[in-house]
């Protein structure tokens, strides 16, 4: 049982680039891990950080003016390899919730498999949060999955995001696809034995 | 209503329709290896489950293992354990390994069919974006993350939100000396890395029906590269050929039973796709990359274009790019001098792309300032190269043959090219130190790759 998902109101750290691959997210060479802890400290890290392992100032995650649960990316987040490793350096970097106008499908599987929400916007309101956090880095964001809105509070707009209502409950009631899998058994059976 | 290739199989592997919901999909064939599973069996033992269908999944180590030396201990001690792992895992789950060593070691994505193991209307899934290849015998085959590893695992099931279709039509006849390889990287390039994501593509047109096996494997590969959940052929005779006979494949009445069921699954003439794109084989000229995803490509003789006024926000990341590789827009890129090339990968490291590049550098040498990685992508490429002379033919031209694995593909193991350096590659991912921390990656076929080897700058192999 994981974390129950409901309302998250929180400050964004901006990553306004485009095709965001999972290599970016976590190079390859991080993967060799057999737990899923620990990822985060690697989150992004060629951009995080130099060749002799120093943070680079200007990267996002090194500013100290952007903070909080939610990650607000450019358009196809998370293209590139399978690696969910990429969702386990998100989640235990500590993100709750990451905005795009686009995410590639396996990553937005990733995602919400490990209780990240991710949050499909429109360009215009992507462009216009973009624009609020770079005015004011304070912008706080609200992400309500029971009425799946998202509203930027620095200029009031809302907007309605789309998850299907399977894993919409699965956030809400904190529960994973292998306990539903599981109480399927009989089903699995049946259909080997007529096939 | 007729009904596609994918609908086909898809529709007959559906355990149940979650209202509103995704699709409880029945898979056939599960493959793993060391890199995306150890959670995922980890997972079985911390909820007290067992493989619920062992004889389904087969295992591999691949993305680790070094390329020399795999008879003694892998030097780092993180990426033995990982490969440990793995044995240990499919030893305590009873499933099948082909571990280091073994003679049916190698890319999991190249085993699997060498094996027979892929088989036209199965559904084939793996903890690796890659597995589109297997999509080339007409099976829905395609990546998925580590929690559906373990669903597989403990189910044999997954749930699937269903895609939508595209068939993407590769019309009229290829140009001499351009390659599958170059098919995939110009739809690419047209489709952009993120122009089929939430589609499964069938490709089809006289083109794509005149491809071998191997270099059907090739395009296939490559549809995760611009966003597909995965990409097919259907099956024919060529597809029949192949399989028949080989180690797991069915065998006597059996498969004639398959042969026949196979026949019915091509689309039907009145099947509708969600999209349909027409591309003119004759348009494709040998490609390369020049930017930082597989989508930023263009004819080997084309200068890299401007970025897109319009588009503000994809100007940032275009230039980005560009400033990693040390291009500008308006460059060309034939003559550039080249540092490392790297033929091999489940995208390029079959016999045919062996045979293409030993016969281009036949009677040649390589430039001395390149370094060759020549990967075989399984013990079963390495023995055929060896049966059919290959090896001889490398070897006079100053190249020697690796041990198979994924190597340079994403250089977990130890074939990491260095900060800066460029490389031409027949792998099938150029994003930002994809190669090694700092690596400049220009993907491309086996021919652009051997041309590169033999003159030391990227070259036209057509010249």
């Amino acid at each position: 049982m994981k974390e129950k998902f409901t309302t998250i109101c929180s400050t964004c750290v901006p990553l306004p680039m485009e095709n965001v691959d999972t290599d970016q997210i976590i190079p390859a060479r991080f993967l060799k891990a057999t737990s899923r802890e620990g990822f985060g400290d690697n989150l992004f890290r060629d951009w995080r950080y130099d060749k002799d392992g120093n943070p680079v100032k200007d990267f996002v995650l090194n500013d100290p003016t952007y903070s909080g649960c939610i990650l607000v990316a450019g358009k196809n987040f998370g293209s590139g390899s399978s690696r969910e490793h990429a969702a386990w350096a998100i989640a235990d970097y500590g993100f709750r919730v990451v905005v795009s106008s686009f995410f590639a499908d396996i990553h937005k599987n990733n995602e919400l498999n490990n209780f990240v929400l991710p949050v499909v916007v429109s360009e215009p309101f992507l462009a216009e949060l973009f624009d609020s956090i770079a005015a004011d880095p304070k912008t706080k964001v609200t992400v309500d999955l029971p009425s799946q809105t998202i509203t930027n509070l620095a200029n009031g707009k809302s907007e309605k995001f789309d998850i299907n209502p399977y894993k919409k409950q699965c956030l809400s009631e904190g529960l994973d696809d292998i306990e539903y899998l599981l109480s399927k058994k009989a089903d699995i059976e049946a259909w080997e034995a007529r096939r | 209503m007729g009904k596609t290739l994918f609908d086909k199989i898809w529709d007959a592997h559906v355990v149940n329709n979650i209202p509103g919901g995704p699709s409880q999909l029945y898979i056939d064939r599960h493959y793993c290896h060391e890199v995306t599973s150890p959670q995922a069996f980890d997972g079985l033992r911390q909820r007290g489950l067992k493989v619920f269908r062992p004889e389904k999944t087969f295992c591999s180590p691949d993305h680790n293992i070094p390329t020399l030396n795999q008879d003694k201990p892998i030097a780092d001690p993180v990426s033995r354990n990982q490969v440990e792992t793995l044995t240990r895992n499919a030893t305590d789950f009873g499933v099948t390994l082909f571990g280091l060593g073994h003679p049916k070691n190698g890319i999991i994505h190249v085993i699997g069919p060498e094996n027979g193991l892929t088989l036209p209307g199965y559904t084939i899934v793996c903890g690796d974006s890659h597995t589109s290849t297997h999509g080339a015998f007409g099976a829905v085959a395609f990546g998925i993350g580590t929690s559906e590893v373990e669903m597989v695992l403990a189910s044999q099931c997954i749930l699937q939100p269903k895609p939508k279709t595209m068939r993407i039509n590769v019309n009229g006849k290829l140009r001499p000396g351009v390659t599958a390889k170059d098919i995939a990287l110009y739809i690419i390039a047209k489709m952009t890395t993120g122009g089929a994501t939430g589609y499964f593509v069938e490709y089809a047109g006289e083109a794509i029906r005149n491809l071998s096996m191997e270099e059907r494997m090739t395009v296939c590969n490559l549809s995760i590269e611009m966003g597909a959940r995965g990409g097919m052929i259907a099956p024919d005779e060529t597809t029949f050929a192949y399989v028949e006979g080989r180690e797991y494949a069915p065998k006597g009445e059996e498969w004639e039973k398959a042969v026949a069921y196979w026949r019915t699954l091509p689309s039907d003439p009145d099947a509708k796709f969600d999209r349909e794109i027409d591309f003119d084989a004759a348009d494709i000229e040998p490609r390369i990359t020049f930017g930082t995803n597989p989508g930023m490509g263009i004819g080997i003789n084309e200068p890299i274009p401007s970025p897109d006024p319009e588009d503000e926000a994809g100007k940032i990341s275009y230039e980005k790019s560009l400033e990693y590789m040390g291009f500008k827009a308006g460059q060309m890129l034939e003559g550039i001098p080249v540092d490392y090339v790297f033929l091999g990968s489940c995208t390029n490291g079959r016999i045919e792309d062996f045979r293409a590049f030993a016969d281009f550098v036949k009677g040649k040498k390589k430039a001395p300032g390149v370094t060759a990685w020549l990967v075989p992508g399984s013990w079963g490429v390495d023995k055929q190269i060896r049966e059919e002379g290959l090896d001889k033919i490398l070897e006079e031209a100053g190249f020697e043959i690796r041990q198979p694995g994924c190597s340079a593909c994403l250089a977990m193991n130890e074939d990491k090219v260095p900060a800066g350096k460029l490389a031409v590659s027949t792998s099938n991912r150029n994003f930002e130190g994809r190669q090694g921390p700092g690596s400049r990656t220009i993907l491309a076929g086996p021919l652009v790759a051997a041309a590169a080897a033999v003159t030391g700058v990227l070259t036209d192999p057509r010249k």
